[in-house]
């Protein structure tokens, strides 16, 4: 099956919740949808699974428009954030019920909701009610009646956005494995740019309701065409240092000056964006080639398994992550340095002119 | 400011608690410092909030002592104690200004206005709410709110300590560091007793010097960020903190090695030898990115199967099978995934051993 969007809008009074979006999707391709809030992932979900018409435009599936078909007569299938399930149903019949209403014989629901239950971890669940279940295992239900229809189309919708992030995690990866296997137009969407890169597959990177970027997703993130992009796709914030590049020589800050040489060497002269994804910084220095910033710690973030620290230089907030558990004191003086192998450089405009080569990231 | 001690507490909501079931703190005996930063950190149900409340005396337990600054507080309300507290949603008169609800438990409590308006200043400036001062509360956003809210814990010289119960739930993501920041500037300026409760582990391990965990009633580690992450206490400690969690294989020892069916690890001398001595269900627990993974055969290195790769950019995730055992293993960007197999090797120094649950240490 082959989905395509053609010059798709859609307008909510006067606010343009999408614009001219232009899209086409192939059956057993993974697809994540990357955006902050707000940036219309929700509403192009809406239209593809036909439940919003969009203003403008047409969905063709197989080259036949079907723009105005009832949702319920598309082969497909979506998992909400919220966890939604029948509330006074078991289990088993929850995940039976889209093919109960499609007519399929007892013995055959029967096998496909055992097998269907036993991959998502819930098939010893299959008599309980829904409240009686944790989070975790309420979205898995979701999921679970969403896979057993095997509809051509398979959309979720952060779906794991509202759990404990210790129930992410196993969860995250057991999607991954489960969607390799299936035939159907996958298409997921995240704010978090390491939810996309373990999903793979292509991306479509959405602000503001427009497309700016698509591609497979690692391309994507190794070479963001603009600085939104670039946002987006790096979390924790990418650093971002404005330098004015003048013969082979980069000036940024009141006195830091550094030689271009790689994939930096041919920067016509003039002010730039540098932009360094923040485990690309590091508090020691790595190499002779190292440029350095001396600053002071102004928080030390930690989440479990790394270290985030906060600084300021130069009017720019600087966020370095150093795997593992470390301590570091507000106030204490500190040195960033940055390898100029791992600068992206993006122009006046915020266009990016030069990535680093990724064979000297060691991708 | 007080130092705060809980002195062979347990609480059960049951009326006629039979067993350890039934208790929903089971024994807390600990102190709080006079102006430590502490986080209290559990899911949800591990009995946190049930703590805060007997250390605020919204709740008084059905055994054991509270004491502040060694004067028996166990019978006194919350009002009796000096505590402010902040909670998930900011509480504030919203129809007055920024500055009346700042000087609220002021003028209650009958200090005179010149001290009132010096004392309000003074929070203000803190938390650089000073060009909000004659504003109404109702339009700010939540962060602001969420400041007021603390500044009112601020402005009373007296306050015992201030208790926090996840005060961050309803701030914007990108601004949460920022009043992380706020927090601990506050601290290191003000030494105040601060006591932090959340699920979210950013949160706690950000916030605290120390922090304690807590599981099923129990405060089953107190320390640093980096002795939860490098030394956890308890199998829970190690699956709780860090993204993924802790690998845990069940093993058996001999002499120096730990036996995993089939495959040895050694472990460092003082391990081994309190291994000797102890009796119980055993275990090997290894951070994911502490083991080291190589795509040639290694010394001590122990063959694994690589089952699957997840890349998230800064580092991969690999799931590996060894021995018939599912092991998590965590590598840099830039190190090569090897395509089928792999060898695992387990550094002495972070190879930890766990028996009925609990790490063996000295």
């Amino acid at each position: 099956m082959g989905l395509s969007l053609q010059n798709i809008n859609k307008m909510v009074g006067q606010e343009i919740h999408l614009e001219n979006i232009n899209l086409e999707f192939e059956s057993g391709s993974r697809n994540v949808l990357l955006g902050r809030t707000l940036a219309g992932k929700t509403s192009l979900l809406r239209i593809m699974a036909g439940i919003d018409r969009p203003s403008h435009g047409k969905i063709l599936i197989d080259g036949e428009d079907t723009t105005g078909v009832w949702v319920r007569k598309r082969s497909v299938a979506m998992v909400y954030q919220q966890f939604i399930n029948y509330p006074s149903l078991t289990v088993y019949k929850n995940i039976a019920s889209p093919l109960k209403v499609s007519g399929v014989p007892k013995p055959e629901i029967d096998r496909r909701v055992r097998e269907t239950s036993k991959m998502l971890h819930i098939d010893d669940l299959l008599d309980r009610l829904p409240a009686e279940l944790s989070g975790g295992q309420q979205q898995r239900i979701a999921i679970a009646r969403a896979l057993v229809k095997d509809a051509q189309l398979l959309l979720l919708d952060e779906p794991l956005v509202n759990l404990d992030y210790k129930l992410r995690e196993d969860l995250r990866i057991e999607l991954q494995e489960i969607f390799e296997r299936r035939e159907a137009i996958v298409v997921y969407t995240t704010t978090e740019p390491a939810e996309a890169l373990m999903l793979g597959g292509n991306v479509v990177v959405l602000d503001e309701g427009r497309v700016l970027q698509t591609g497979a997703t690692p391309d994507v993130y190794h070479n963001p065409a603009n600085t939104k992009v670039a946002e987006v796709f790096s979390d924790p914030p990418i650093n971002y240092l404005h330098c004015t590049v003048e013969g082979q020589t980069a000036r940024m800050g009141e006195n830091i000056e550094f030689p271009l040489t790689n994939h930096l060497q041919s920067l016509p002269a003039g002010q730039y964006t540098f932009g360094v994804r923040s485990h690309h910084l590091s508090l020691n220095r790595t190499s002779t080639d190292d440029t350095e910033i001396r600053t002071k710690v102004q928080l030390a973030e930690i989440n479990g398994s790394e270290t985030f620290i906060h600084a300021n230089y130069d009017n720019s907030r600087l966020v370095v992550q150093k795997d593992g558990v470390h301590p570091h004191r507000m106030g204490t003086e500190i040195s960033i340095y940055i390898h100029p192998s791992c600068i992206f450089a993006f122009d006046a405009a915020g266009v990016l002119v030069a990535s680093p080569a990724l064979n000297r990231l060691g991708v | 400011m007080a130092h705060i001690e809980l002195n062979e507490i347990a609480h059960s909501y049951n009326k006629n608690p039979k067993d350890d079931s039934d208790y929903a703190l089971k024994h807390i005996h600990n102190e709080w410092k006079d102006g430590g930063a502490y986080a209290l950190l559990g899911p949800s149900g591990c009995g946190k909030t049930t703590l805060l409340n007997v250390i605020s005396g919204l709740l008084t337990p059905s055994q054991g002592r509270v004491l502040y600054d060694g004067k028996d507080v166990t019978d006194l309300p919350p009002e009796k104690r000096n505590i402010a507290q902040v909670f998930q949603f900011p509480v504030l008169y919203d129809t007055m200004s920024v500055f009346n609800n700042l000087a609220f438990p002021l003028r209650n409590r009958g200090i005179q206005e010149s001290e009132v308006k010096k004392r309000v200043m003074e929070v203000a400036e803190i938390l650089d709410l000073t060009p909000y001062l004659n504003r109404r509360a109702a339009g700010l956003a939540a962060d602001a709110k969420q400041k007021i809210s603390l500044g009112r814990g601020l402005v009373r010289s007296d306050v015992a300590a201030i208790l926090f119960d996840e005060p961050l739930t309803v701030i914007d993501p990108h601004l949460k560091w920022q009043l992380r920041h706020k927090l601990k500037e506050v601290h290191e300026q003000l030494k105040l007793t601060l006591i932090y409760v959340t699920h979210d582990q950013v949160e706690a391990l950000t916030f605290a010097d120390q922090v304690l965990v807590m599981y099923e009633g129990e405060l089953v580690q107190i320390g640093t960020p980096q002795e939860l992450f490098e030394n956890p206490k308890h199998k829970f400690v190690g699956f709780f903190i860090g993204s993924p969690g802790m690998n845990f294989l069940a093993c058996t020892v001999d002499g120096n090695t730990a036996r995993v069916d089939g495959a040895g690890i050694l472990l460092d001398d003082d391990t081994a030898a309190l291994a000797q001595k102890a009796q119980g269900k055993m275990e090997i627990g290894i951070r994911p990115m502490h083991l080291e993974v190589h795509a040639e055969s290694v010394k001590g290195g122990i063959p694994a199967t690589v089952k699957s790769v997840q890349d998230q950019g800064s580092f991969k995730i690999l799931t590996v099978n060894m021995a018939g055992h599912t092991l998590r293993t965590r590598m840099p960007e830039g190190q090569a995934v090897p395509p089928n197999e792999a060898w695992l090797r387990f550094p002495k120094r972070w190879a930890k051993l766990f028996v009925d649950g609990r790490l063996v240490n000295k």
